[in-house]
């Protein structure tokens, strides 16, 4: 039987809404578990309060936040199973090995010490105190590293072969799947651009209680801490950029040449086109400007070495589809006859082309009864959208350099000048969206990059989907919205609170019995 | 590569590490489950939930990771029955996924805000974020064990057929009716160790020993139907417990009784079901004045009762009601010989290691909540 389209897009587009919305609380989860680390790694040295003030502040936004990235995390280990049943048993057992290690080793780590760290500052000593907030922020890292392995293989799937008597992909190698250089580069990336959202969070924070002469001295120290932390972050991000995984399969190739909308290849060292408009039905970029070499540069770290176009690549996919009809065609006589050798040795000789021949599954039952027109049809279909990339990677990669200029002025004012101005002050405050839209432009790059696999070459994204009708989904997906929509607005109502009221305002107040009012927290401004 | 351990052994093996994990998951979120059930009804005034809230703020969320491991370790040790039971349940699951979303924000959110309506919707959402989760995966549970109606082609992709009502039969909803009173009961036993001595803990230890009456009724229910009129999944073919994790290889049939089959089979497995009932017997009797010794019979009886699902059904994970040939069996639908092995290393390196430092939190945060302590600063 074959999946149903309308049912593979909307449980595309719920997966994507629900990443996305996870991940607007993942980033600043992991880098503010490293700032608290900072801030109390500091109290615990000088013993000075203010320090501990100043986490705990801090502490309480980190709160707010790491709720909501909890609740929705739940959601996407369970979309798998509920969206994406048949990608379940396909690659699970390969797939859910990362996820399974994830909960054992990290999230218990995380979600066990959490509780401790907000309920323990009396019932624990300072350094064990410190060290609590330390196996959080531990456990939070290790949490993005096995999440990002696991994206990893799905973009480069090592380690693994597929078997024709379970019809599924099978590990063969779990260390290639655990230093999968791509899931590598992702971890580095990802949590450094996670690290530049926290500070950058603070920085703005800061800046605003400095434009209201308010709370100067926790101002003061978190904005030392912000573009100290931030500044290293947006280094890390963009020279450890993913880049690095690149030229490693075609899908990576077409992925780099997509962002680029280069439709030919270049002779070497490829120019790096700064601007243009793609146009993905015409198969031209119209408007181009272009840095010559550049490109070359970045992604072979060569001057001779080739960065392929995508036409050149797309009549490669052509070529491994009527590999992978044979690769089908002798999957099939397998499961007619379990025993056939000569089958056997036949889909042995083809199996990495396996994949191929499913793309074609989107428009007919038996891939080996496709004829020419449709196979061209189906290698274009391995060309995913154009614009999207081009701009999505515009977009975050501009903005990468805009917090290393953002942070580096921070630096200095705050350390060499003593006193940012105000200019820079508003400045700050109004980045504060701007790591969130890098961060989401940066997933959006990243996995339609990868389209129209949901494994690399492996498995086409629309055979993942579970047997579920397009109303079912559509039931999940309106209540997903209204809930997450109303958690949303609770969340940003609860963060403004806080950050009104300031650090060592008590919030919590005892309705049945009016208390005299909390205690108010010694000047912080001395 | 030659692995140390055979691959039958490894799937037996699996099979019972995610009985412990959901085990676990019952025994330690369990009590949070109902707890958060039980607050609308033993605390009244604002302090008093505070108190029933505070004695489950610092460590359910420790708890719920073995839920969230448990679903990851059915994904990397039983892809299929992962894929199956997830994608067949959906909508179930869909409304499983928003109560568990509304606790984390719950348990954070309610004490940021003074207005009594606020706070009040809170409760009322961790209510639901505890009796929900509790209700429908007891009648998952009832569900698989009457078989679920699926099938699988022969690319292995399943279809299944049936929605959010067809879960909701009489057999399906007893068993979610005994898991809302196991977990009641064990929340009550908890509060007997955890919240000061007053009217909140008398109000839940009238309750807690009805929920244990409750479930020593209901699971003696479930036993006599499960004998008399559910028809259980007998293998009719034989199967090689070291084969490839193909579904599609065996024969099965369904016959009144056969869930009864292993206590014939192997009589030490009826230590489960009597487990299940001594525990609760035990809870009843005990609490109120024994608070330990409740907790204690409460938490055997949740073992008892969730193993005892286990042993009547082994070697199925997931029958098939629509197509019982294709149910899945411990035998055909785990994963790779290899992939079991790595991951029993990773439990076994990170499982003691989970259970040292979750020992250690529970030592520090030791003691009974007060009214008093939730009016000092660092309590929701």
């Amino acid at each position: 039987m074959l999946p149903d389209l309308q049912v593979a897009d909307l449980s595309r587009w719920q997966f994507a809404l629900t990443a996305m919305y996870h991940f607007l609380f993942v980033p600043l989860t992991l880098g503010l578990s490293m700032i608290l680390v900072i801030t109390e790694g500091a109290y615990v040295m000088t013993r000075k309060e203010v320090w501990k003030r100043i986490t705990k502040f801090w502490g309480t936004l980190f709160g707010i936040n790491f709720a909501l990235g909890v609740a929705t995390g739940i959601t996407m280990e369970f979309q798998f199973g509920m969206n994406w049943s048949y990608y379940s048993q396909y690659v699970g057992d390969v797939f859910g090995a990362p996820l399974a290690i994830e909960g054992l080793m990290a999230f218990f780590l995380e979600a066990t010490f959490v509780g401790l760290m907000f309920f323990g500052w009396d019932k624990l000593s300072r350094p064990a105190h410190w060290m609590v907030t330390c196996l959080v922020a531990i456990g939070t890292n290790f949490s993005a590293l096995w999440i990002l392995i696991a994206n990893g293989w799905m973009q480069f799937p090592v380690g693994s072969e597929f078997n024709p008597d379970t019809m599924r992909m099978e590990l063969t190698n779990f260390m290639d799947v655990m230093f999968n250089p791509v899931a590598q580069a992702k971890f580095v990336h990802t949590v450094s651009a996670g690290y530049v959202t926290a500070a950058v969070f603070v920085l703005g924070i800061s800046s605003w209680y400095m434009l209201k002469r308010r709370h100067l001295g926790l101002a003061r120290r978190s904005m030392v801490v912000a573009s100290s932390f931030g500044l290293l972050s947006a280094f890390s991000v963009v020279v450890l950029g993913d880049e690095s995984g690149y030229t490693l399969t075609d899908n990576q190739k077409m992925k780099l040449a997509a962002l680029e909308a280069m439709w030919e290849t270049e002779p070497a060292p490829a120019p790096l086109t700064l601007i243009g408009i793609p146009d993905q039905g015409a198969r031209e970029t119209h408007f181009e400007i272009q840095a010559p070499a550049l490109l070359g540069l970045i992604a072979t770290r060569s001057l001779d070495r080739e960065v392929a176009g995508i036409i050149p690549l797309v009549e490669k996919a052509e070529e491994r589809i009527r590999l992978g009809i044979l690769a089908y065609g002798a999957l099939q006589r397998i499961q007619a006859n379990p025993v056939d050798a000569t089958a056997r040795a036949e889909f042995d000789q083809h199996k990495g082309h396996l994949g191929f021949a499913l793309l074609l599954k989107r428009y007919v039952e038996n891939p080996a009864t496709a004829d020419d027109d449709l196979i061209r049809k189906a290698a274009w279909d391995t060309v995913p959208s154009v614009p999207m990339a081009f701009f999505t990677f515009r977009v975050m990669a501009g903005l990468g350099f805009a917090m290393i200029l953002l942070f580096a002025l921070g630096f200095y004012f705050i350390n060499l000048k003593r006193k940012p101005p105000d200019w820079f002050l508003r400045v700050a405050l109004f980045a504060m969206p701007l790591p969130w839209i890098a961060i989401q432009c940066g997933w959006v790059l990243a996995e339609t990059g990868r389209q129209p696999w949901i494994i690399d070459s492996v498995l086409p994204t629309f055979m993942g989907v579970s047997s579920l009708t397009a109303s079912q989904i559509i039931i999940t997906m309106v209540g997903f919205t209204l809930l997450y929509g109303a958690l949303a607005v609770i969340e940003v109502k609860l963060m403004l609170k806080a950050i009104k009221a300031g650090p060592g305002t008590r919030i919590f107040a005892d309705p049945d019995e009016r208390l005299p009012a909390a205690p108010v927290a010694p000047a912080l401004d001395a | 590569m030659e692995l140390p351990l055979d691959y039958e052994t490894l799937k037996v093996i699996w099979w019972a590490l995610v009985g412990v994990l959901l085990i676990g998951f019952a025994v330690s979120d369990g009590y949070d489950l109902g707890t958060a059930t039980l607050l609308p009804f033993i605390a009244k005034t604002d302090r008093e939930r505070r108190l029933v809230i505070n004695s489950i703020g610092a460590t359910w969320e420790g708890h719920q990771v073995w839920f969230i491991t448990g679903g990851g370790a059915l994904f990397a040790a039983w892809p299929f029955a992962y894929a199956i039971s997830f994608s067949g349940f959906y909508l179930a699951m869909f409304v499983v996924l928003a109560a568990l979303i509304l606790r984390p924000v719950g348990f954070k959110y309610r004490s940021k805000v003074e207005d009594p309506r606020w706070r009040n919707s809170w409760d009322w959402a961790l209510f639901v974020g505890g009796v929900v989760p509790a209700l429908i995966f007891g009648v998952a549970l009832g569900n698989v064990l009457q078989g679920v109606p699926f099938t699988i082609d022969g690319t292995l992709r399943a279809t299944y057929d049936g929605g959010l009502v067809g879960l909701l039969n009489p057999f399906g909803l007893l068993a979610g009716l005994l898991s809302v009173a196991m977990l009641v009961m064990h929340g009550a036993t908890y509060l007997g160790t955890k919240i000061e001595h007053g009217a909140v803990l008398d109000r839940a230890t009238i309750i807690g020993r009805w929920a244990a009456l409750a479930v020593i009724v209901f699971y003696g229910i479930a036993g006599i139907w499960l004998a008399a009129g559910i028809a259980g999944f007998r293998l009719e073919s034989a199967m090689d417990p070291a084969g490839p994790a193909n579904p599609l290889r065996k024969a099965v049939v369904m016959a009144p009784g056969a869930w009864l089959d292993n206590y014939g089979r192997h009589p030490w497995m009826t230590l489960a079901p009597l487990l299940g009932f001594a525990g609760a017997s035990l809870a009843w009797a005990r609490l109120g004045e024994k608070p330990g010794l409740a907790m204690l019979g409460s938490g055997l009886s949740i073992t008892g009762i969730i193993a005892s699902v286990g042993a009547s059904m082994f070697p199925f994970l997931l029958p098939s009601s629509k197509n019982p040939s294709v149910s899945l069996t411990v035998w055909d639908s785990s994963s790779s010989h290899l992939t079991l092995f790595i991951m029993l290393i990773a439990t076994a390196i990170f499982l003691p290691l989970i259970l040292f430092y979750t020992s250690w939190v529970i030592k520090v945060l030791w003691g009974r909540v007060t009214t008093d302590d939730v009016n000092t600063p660092g309590h929701y």
